[in-house]
C-alpha cells in the first residue's frame, strides 16, 4: 500500500496502545515527590455575603499545611478574565458588562459551588477532612436561577452595578423581519427552551502545579482543551510571566467544550503551588464537577417564524435570554451571540432575520461552550420551528424544507447575514438519508402502530453548523480576545523521520492518526516514522487548541502548509545533489526524481540526512528541515447533513424511546472515515441526552437538584439504538485538505430531529411542540392534557350540536 | 487503626496497612501505582473504576480495600499476558471502541464479565450488561461492536 | 465538596452473628453493618452517612445461600448477591419475581455485591427487593446476640429508610413461604433513567385455582411512598374474581390507594405521575404474574 492512500482510510488509531492497557496519563496519574493535595472550600448557598471566615480549626487539622482564603491571596490571584468582549455595535452602544471575577470568593459568592477557600495537606483524605473544618459565616442573599426573571425589576442584584443582570443585549438582524411578518400569510411563534445541561466529560478536572524557585519555572499541568491560552490568560491574570509558566495538558479524558477556559482553580493551585514552593494537587470530584465546571445551553428563546401559505419561509425572529451563571466564563459571551446568531439562516432561503440576546447573570454554575456551543441551540430553535410553520400549514414537513433549501452551491453563498457558507448540497444530503429511510413505509407503519394503540414518530433535521471559526481579524472585530489561527511544525530528524508539533490539543479525537496520517501521505513515509506532539506549551510553537471542531479544518491546514515548506526545502536540496534546477524535481512516495531521467532519484531519508550534514547544501541555505506555520483560515466551514429520529411512546406512561437514528453529514473531504464515524456516533449521543433526559435543574434559592450522576441521567449503553450513518462530499474550499470538521454535528442535529419525532407522534392529539427533555412524566402529561382537551372539544362541538 | 490488607493483584501477592477508609480503587492507583484503572465519579455510577475481583466486574471504588483482603483482582493492566493484548483488547482497537480512553479500562473489565457470563449476547443483551459503565464519547456505539468482535472471535478460535 | 473520601471509622469483620450483633451493641447505634456496600459506600463518600465503625458481614458463616426447605419454602441467607439471585434455578422456577426484580437492579457490576439483605435491611424507598418481599410475602429472620426473630414482611418496613429491627439485630436472611400450586409472581419498573432506582416498581403474586379464580393475590409497591408498602386495596379486588383485563384494571386503579397522601414528590417525578404510574405498573405487573401463573 503506498502511504498516499492512507488519506480517507480507516487507519486504526495509534493512541489506543496505550489506552488500552491503562498506560494512559491522565493528571490524576501523574506524581511528584513531596506532592500536596488541595481541597476546596465552596459555598453551599447561590447568593450570599462572607461576613467571616475562619479557618483555625481547619489549619490545625492533622496533615493540613495551609490553608488560604480569597482575601489571603486576592491580590496573587487577580481576576478572571472575559475572553471575548462583545462590541458595542452590537451592543445597542452600551458596553458589555463584565465584572470581576475573583478565583476564590473575597466579598460575596454567587453560586452553589464558588469557591471561598483552600486547603492544602498532605494526603487528598486530610484535606478533604480540613474543609469541614473551615467556619464560612454566610449571610444569605436572595437569590434568582432563571435568566428571564433575573432581568426583571426587583430581581436581586448579583453584580454591583450590572443593572437588571444583563451583561449585554447582543442583536443581529437582516432585511426587515416586521416588514416580512406584516405582508406574511402566517405567523407562527413559540416558546423554546433549551435547557442547562452538564457536560460530564468522564475524566473531571484536575490539576497539578510545581515550581522551581530558583528558575522562578511554574510547571502546570492540566485537563484542558487550550494549554497555549490557559499559559497567556494565567500569566495576564497573574502577572507571573508567560515565558516562566509552562502548561502542559497530558491525556485529558474528554472535554466537550467545558475545558476550554482558564478556570480559577488553574489559577489557586499554580499560585499555592508558587507560594509555598511545593507541588501541588487539585483533581474535581465529580460532585464538584457538577457545580464548579462550566454548564452549557440554558437559553429561553421566544421565536417567531413567518411566510406564505403555500410553504415559502420569509423571515425568522428571536429573542434569547441566555442564562450566564453566577460570572463570565471565558468564551461565554460568544456562545450564545455569534455562534447562535449567525446560524438562524441555517439551510434556506428566507432574508429577513432579526436576533436580539439577553446575556444574565443568575445564581447558577457559569455557562459556556458545551459540544455544539450556540450551534445546537440555534438549529434547534431553526428546525423546530420550519416543522412547526409547517404543521401550522397543513404541508408536509420535507415539502417545505424542500421548497425552503439554498440551491447547491460549491464556491460560497451569501447569507442575507452577512456570512458566506463555503459549499452545501442540502438536497442531497436529505436525498442520501431518505435513501436509508423510506419516509412513505414508515408513514403506513405509524399509521397501523396508533390503531394498535402504539405512538410512532419521525422528526428531521436538516442542519447547518459552522467550524473552523476565522478568519481572526474578523472574530477580533467582534470581540474576540484571542486569535483563531492554528499552528504546526514539522521536524525532520537526520534519519527522515518526523515530529510534527500541533498546536490542537486532542482529548480523544484521535489527531495523533490523523495528523499522522496526512504527515505519511503527503511525505511518502510509514506512519510509525512520524510522532505527533500536542498539548504542552515548553514543547512546541504557540496554538490555539481543540474546540469548535476546528482541528483538522485549520490545524489540518496549518500542518500541510509546513509540510509544503519542508518538501520545497528538500526539493532544493535533491536538486542540488542531482545538478538539476530544483522546479525540475517531483517528489512522490517518499522520493524526489527528475521526470523522464530514471537514475536521478533520492529517497526522502537521504535528502534529511543531507539537510543536517550540511556538506552538500545549495548556496546561501540554511542546514536543516523543518518548518513553523501558522494557518489563518479565510471563512468558517460550514458542514451541514440530514438527520432522522424515530421514535416511539408508551401511552400509558410516556416513556420515550430513541427507535431509530439515520444520520447523513457532509463535513466535507475525510481522512479517516472511522475516526468521523466515531465523532458523529458521540455527537449523537450527546444530542438524543438532550432531548430525552438531561437536565440541570435548579432550585429557586439556586441549589442544583441534579447534583450527582444519580440525578442528572447521562444516557447510557442501554438508553440509545445503534445508529445508521452516512456521508455526502461536498468538499470546503477553505482549505486544501477541502475538510469541514467533524466533532459536532451529531449534537447539533440530534435534539430537533429526536423532539420533531416525538411531536409528529403526538401531532394528531393536537400538540404543537415540547420542551426538552422529553422525560416520561412530561410526555404522559402531554398526552393527557391533549386528550383531555380533545374530550372538551367534542362535549363543546356536542352541546353546541345539541 | 490500620487493618492489613493481603490481595493478588494481576497474579502478584501485596501485603499492606492501610486505613480502614481506603477504597480499593485507592489502594490500586496510590498504594500500587496501577493507574489504569480510574475513578470518574463518587456515585458507583460510570463504572470507570471496575476491576475484577475473585473473577467479579466490581466497583473498585465502592469496595474497601479491607473488603479485598484475600481476594485475587484483575486490572487493565492485567489483561494482557505474556504480551498479548487480550482478546477485548484487540476488539477495542480493532472496532474504534475507544476515544479519550477514560471509561475505557473499566468498560472493557465489564465486557470481559459478559462474555465470561454470556459468550454471545444479543446487541440488548451487551446493551444492558454495560450500563453500569458510562462513556460519553462513543454513543457505545463501537463500544457495543467491539464487544460482538471480541464475541465472535473468541467463537472462531 | 470532598474528594470521594469517607470520614475516618473503625473496620470490624466479624466471623458470627453473635460478634457481629455485639459490636453492633458496642457503638450504640454509630455503627453500620456492611453486607455489599453498594448504598452505604456512596453515602459515606459523599459524607451523608459518617458512621464511627462498619462492621462487615462478609466473613459471617452461614448468611449466604439459596435453599429449597421440604415443605416448598425458600430460605436465602442475607448475603446472597443479586447476581446469585438472578442465576439461581430455584428463584427463577419458584419465586421468578424476585429474579426479575434482582436482574433490574442498578448494572452488572452492583449485582456482584450487593445482596437481598443488605437492600431489605437499608430499606431505600425506591429499592426493589423490598416490593418483592411484600409481594411474595417474605419472612425477615434476624438475629442478635442472644435471640433470632422472624418478623413478616408487612410489618418490616417502617418508613423511610426505617425497619423493624432492632439496633443490635442482624438480618440474616429471608423465607419465602411455599408458593401454592397456580402461582405466578412478578416484578415491573418504571426506572429512572439516572440512579436506574424505582420511580415506580410494582411486584405482583396471584395465585389461581382450577377454575380460574384467584384466591390469593398480593401487591408490593415501591418508590411510590416513604418505604414498600402493600397495596391490600387492589388485593381485594382480585381476590375471589376471574382475573379479566377489566378485573385487573379495576384493581389497578386502586393500585396506589394504600400509599394515598404518602407519594413521593421530588426532581424525578411529581406525586401525581407517580401515583398514575402506580396504577399502569400495578396492571402490568398482576397480569405478568398472572402470565407466569398460566405457564
Amino acid at each position: 500500500m503506498t502511504t498516499e492512500s492512507l488519506i480517507g482510510q480507516e487507519v486504526k488509531r495509534v493512541e489506543d496502545q496505550a489506552l488500552i492497557t491503562g498506560r494512559g496519563r491522565y493528571v490524576d496519574d501523574l506524581r511528584l515527590p513531596g506532592l500536596l493535595h488541595l481541597a476546596l472550600v465552596r459555598s453551599p448557598y447561590g447568593h450570599a455575603k462572607i461576613n467571616r471566615i475562619d479557618v483555625s480549626a481547619a489549619a490545625n487539622a492533622p496533615g493540613v499545611v495551609s490553608v488560604f482564603t480569597g482575601a489571603d491571596l486576592a491580590e496573587q490571584l487577580g481576576s478572571l478574565p472575559a475572553g471575548w468582549v462583545l462590541i458595542p455595535e452590537q451592543t445597542g452602544g452600551e458596553p458589555m458588562a463584565t465584572p470581576e471575577h475573583p478565583p476564590l470568593a473575597v466579598e460575596k459568592v454567587r453560586y452553589v459551588g464558588d469557591a471561598v477557600a483552600a486547603v492544602v495537606a498532605d494526603s487528598p483524605a486530610a484535606a478533604s477532612d480540613a474543609v469541614a473544618l473551615v467556619d464560612v459565616d454566610y449571610e444569605p442573599l436572595p437569590a434568582v436561577v432563571d435568566a428571564e426573571q433575573a432581568t426583571m425589576d426587583g430581581a436581586p442584584e448579583i453584580h454591583e452595578g450590572v443593572a437588571n443582570n444583563k451583561s449585554f443585549d447582543w442583536t443581529v438582524a437582516a432585511g426587515d423581519y416586521d416588514a416580512a411578518a406584516a405582508a406574511a400569510d402566517v405567523v407562527v411563534s413559540e416558546r423554546i427552551v433549551n435547557q442547562r445541561l452538564i457536560p460530564n466529560p468522564m475524566e473531571t478536572r484536575g490539576i497539578m502545579a510545581d515550581y522551581n524557585g530558583g528558575t522562578e519555572q511554574l510547571t502546570i499541568w492540566t485537563s484542558t482543551q487550550i494549554p497555549h491560552l490557559v499559559r497567556l490568560l494565567f500569566a495576564l491574570v497573574t502577572g507571573h510571566p508567560e515565558h516562566k509558566v509552562r502548561v502542559v495538558a497530558p491525556d485529558v479524558g474528554g472535554g466537550f467544550g467545558c475545558k476550554l477556559y482558564l478556570y480559577a482553580e488553574e489559577v489557586i493551585v499554580g499560585m499555592i503551588a508558587k507560594q509555598l514552593e511545593r507541588p501541588v494537587k487539585w483533581i474535581e470530584s465529580r460532585t464538584e464537577n457538577y457545580v464548579a465546571t462550566t454548564h452549557g445551553r440554558d437559553h429561553i428563546a421566544d421565536a417567531e417564524i413567518c411566510g406564505t401559505s403555500d410553504g415559502i419561509v420569509t423571515g425568522l425572529k428571536v429573542h434569547v435570554y441566555a442564562n450566564l451563571g453566577g460570572y463570565l466564563s471565558t468564551f461565554a459571551p460568544a456562545i450564545p451571540t455569534i455562534l447562535f446568531g449567525l446560524m438562524l439562516g441555517g439551510c434556506y432561503k428566507f432574508e429577513n432575520l432579526s436576533c436580539t440576546v439577553a446575556g444574565v447573570f443568575t445564581n447558577t454554575t457559569p455557562v459556556d461552550a458545551y459540544r455544539g456551543a450556540g450551534r445546537p441551540e440555534a438549529t434547534y430553535v431553526v428546525e423546530r420551528m420550519m416543522e412547526r410553520y409547517a404543521h401550522e400549514i397543513g404541508r408536509d414537513v420535507l415539502g417545505v424544507r424542500r421548497r425552503n433549501f439554498i440551491r447547491p452551491f460549491r464556491r460560497g453563498h451569501d447569507m442575507p447575514i452577512g456570512v458566506t457558507y463555503d459549499s452545501g448540497n442540502y438536497q442531497g444530503a436529505l436525498a442520501a438519508a431518505l435513501d436509508k429511510f423510506d419516509y412513505q413505509a414508515f408513514r403506513q407503519e405509524q399509521r397501523d402502530a396508533r390503531r394498535e394503540g402504539k405512538l410512532l414518530g419521525v422528526g428531521f433535521s436538516t442542519y447547518i453548523e459552522i467550524c473552523g471559526m476565522a478568519p481572526s481579524a474578523v472574530a477580533g472585530a467582534l470581540g474576540a480576545g484571542a486569535g483563531l489561527w492554528e499552528s504546526s511544525t514539522v521536524r525532520v530528524h537526520p534519519t527522515g523521520t518526523v515530529t510534527v508539533f500541533t498546536g490542537t490539543s486532542p482529548h480523544g479525537q484521535g489527531h495523533e492518526t490523523s495528523l499522522a496520517q496526512v504527515t505519511a501521505s503527503r511525505l511518502g513515509i510509514p506512519m510509525e516514522n512520524i510522532e505527533i506532539v500536542h498539548g504542552d506549551t515548553e514543547r512546541h510553537q504557540f496554538g490555539t487548541g481543540t474546540f469548535g471542531s476546528r482541528s483538522l479544518a485549520v490545524g489540518g491546514e496549518a500542518l500541510m502548509m509546513s509540510l509544503d515548506k519542508v518538501i520545497e526545502k528538500a526539493k532544493e536540496i535533491a536538486a542540488h545533489e542531482m545538478g538539476v534546477d530544483s522546479k525540475q524535481v517531483s517528489f512522490e512516495n517518499g522520493t524526489f526524481y527528475v521526470e523522464d531521467i530514471q537514475e536521478r532519484e533520492i529517497p526522502w531519508g537521504d535528502v534529511a540526512l543531507g539537510a543536517y550534514h550540511a556538506k552538500n547544501l545549495p548556496d546561501g541555505l540554511e542546514p536543516g528541515l523543518e518548518a513553523v506555520s501558522f494557518f489563518d483560515p479565510q471563512n468558517f466551514t460550514w458542514p451541514f447533513g440530514t438527520h432522522i429520529a424515530v421514535i416511539e411512546i408508551d401511552e400509558m406512561t410516556g416513556e420515550t424511546k430513541l427507535n431509530r437514528y439515520v444520520a447523513i453529514d457532509d463535513v466535507g473531504n475525510v481522512i479517516n472515515p472511522m475516526i468521523v464515524d466515531g465523532m458523529v456516533h458521540g455527537g449523537i449521543a450527546q444530542g438524543v441526552g438532550q432531548a430525552l433526559q438531561e437536565c440541570a435543574v435548579y432550585s429557586d434559592d439556586g441549589q442544583l437538584l441534579t447534583g450527582s450522576m444519580m440525578d442528572y441521567a447521562v444516557p447510557t449503553a442501554e438508553d440509545l439504538p445503534s445508529f445508521e450513518t452516512g456521508r455526502t462530499v461536498t468538499p470546503t474550499t477553505v482549505n486544501t485538505l477541502g475538510a469541514k470538521g467533524a466533532g459536532e454535528t451529531g449534537t447539533i442535529a440530534a435534539s430537533p430531529a429526536v423532539v420533531n419525532a416525538a411531536v409528529d407522534a403526538l401531532k394528531h392529539l393536537g400538540v404543537t411542540h415540547l420542551n426538552m427533555p422529553l422525560s416520561a412524566e412530561k410526555m404522559w402529561r402531554t398526552i393527557e392534557d391533549a386528550k383531555e382537551a380533545r374530550r372538551a372539544r367534542r362535549s363543546a362541538a356536542a352541546r353546541g350540536g345539541n | 487503626m490500620n487493618v492489613e490488607v493481603t490481595i493478588t493483584v494481576n497474579g502478584t501477592e501485596h501485603r499492606l496497612q492501610v486505613q480502614p477508609r481506603t477504597l480499593l480503587s485507592t489502594l490500586l492507583r496510590d498504594e500500587l501505582d496501577l493507574t489504569g484503572t480510574h475513578v470518574g465519579c463518587d456515585t458507583s455510577s460510570c463504572g470507570a473504576c471496575t476491576v475484577l475481583v475473585d473473577g467479579n466486574a466490581t466497583k473498585s471504588c465502592t469496595m474497601f480495600a479491607a473488603q479485598a483482603d484475600g481476594s485475587s483482582v484483575t486490572t487493565v493492566e492485567g489483561l494482557a499476558s505474556n504480551g498479548e493484548l487480550h482478546p477485548i483488547q484487540e476488539a477495542f482497537r480493532e472496532m474504534h471502541g475507544l476515544q479519550c480512553g477514560f471509561c475505557t479500562p473499566g468498560m472493557m473489565i465489564t465486557a470481559v464479565q459478559i462474555l465470561e457470563r454470556n459468550p454471545s449476547p444479543s446487541e440488548a443483551e451487551i446493551r444492558s450488561g454495560l450500563r453500569g459503565n458510562l462513556c460519553r464519547c462513543t454513543g457505545y456505539h463501537n463500544i457495543v461492536r467491539a464487544v460482538q468482535h471480541a464475541a465472535s472471535s473468541a467463537g472462531g478460535a | 465538596m470532598t474528594t470521594g473520601t469517607t470520614d475516618p471509622f473503625a473496620y470490624h469483620a466479624p466471623t458470627s452473628v453473635r460478634e457481629a450483633s455485639q459490636a453492633l451493641s458496642r457503638y450504640r447505634g454509630d455503627a453500620k453493618l456492611l453486607a455489599g456496600g453498594h448504598s452505604l459506600i456512596p453515602m459515606m463518600k459523599l459524607r451523608i452517612a459518617s458512621p464511627q465503625a462498619i462492621i462487615d458481614l462478609r466473613n459471617v458463616e452461614g448468611l449466604r445461600g439459596i435453599t429449597e426447605n421440604d415443605d416448598g419454602s425458600i430460605t436465602i441467607g442475607a448475603m446472597t448477591t443479586y447476581h446469585e439471585l438472578v442465576t439461581s434455578d430455584v428463584i427463577n422456577s419458584k419465586a421468578p419475581a424476585i429474579a426479575q426484580a434482582a436482574s433490574q437492579v442498578a448494572d452488572t457490576q452492583v449485582r456482584n455485591w450487593g445482596t437481598i439483605g443488605g437492600s431489605l435491611a437499608h430499606a431505600d424507598p425506591a429499592g426493589d427487593l423490598p416490593a418483592v418481599a411484600v409481594a411474595l410475602g417474605m419472612e425477615i429472620n434476624s438475629a442478635s446476640a442472644r435471640s433470632s426473630r422472624s418478623i413478616s414482611c408487612d410489618r418490616f418496613f417502617r418508613g423511610y429508610l426505617e425497619t423493624a429491627l432492632r439496633a443490635n439485630e442482624v438480618l440474616t436472611g429471608v423465607t419465602v413461604p411455599a408458593q401454592a400450586e397456580g402461582s405466578g409472581s412478578a416484578y415491573v419498573k418504571l426506572a429512572n433513567k439516572a440512579s436506574h432506582y424505582a420511580i415506580v416498581g410494582v411486584a405482583a403474586s396471584v395465585t389461581i385455582d382450577g377454575g380460574g379464580i384467584c384466591t390469593e393475590a398480593r401487591i408490593g409497591i415501591t418508590g411510590a411512598g416513604p418505604h414498600a408498602i402493600r397495596s391490600r386495596r387492589a388485593e381485594r379486588i382480585l381476590v375471589g374474581k376471574e382475573l379479566t383485563e377489566s378485573v385487573i384494571n379495576r384493581a389497578a386503579q386502586r393500585g396506589g390507594a394504600d400509599i394515598a397522601g404518602m407519594f413521593n414528590d421530588d426532581v424525578h417525578a411529581s406525586a401525581e405521575y407517580r401515583e398514575a404510574m402506580t396504577k399502569v405498573y400495578t396492571a402490568r405487573a398482576v397480569s405478568a404474574a398472572v402470565a407466569c401463573a398460566d405457564a
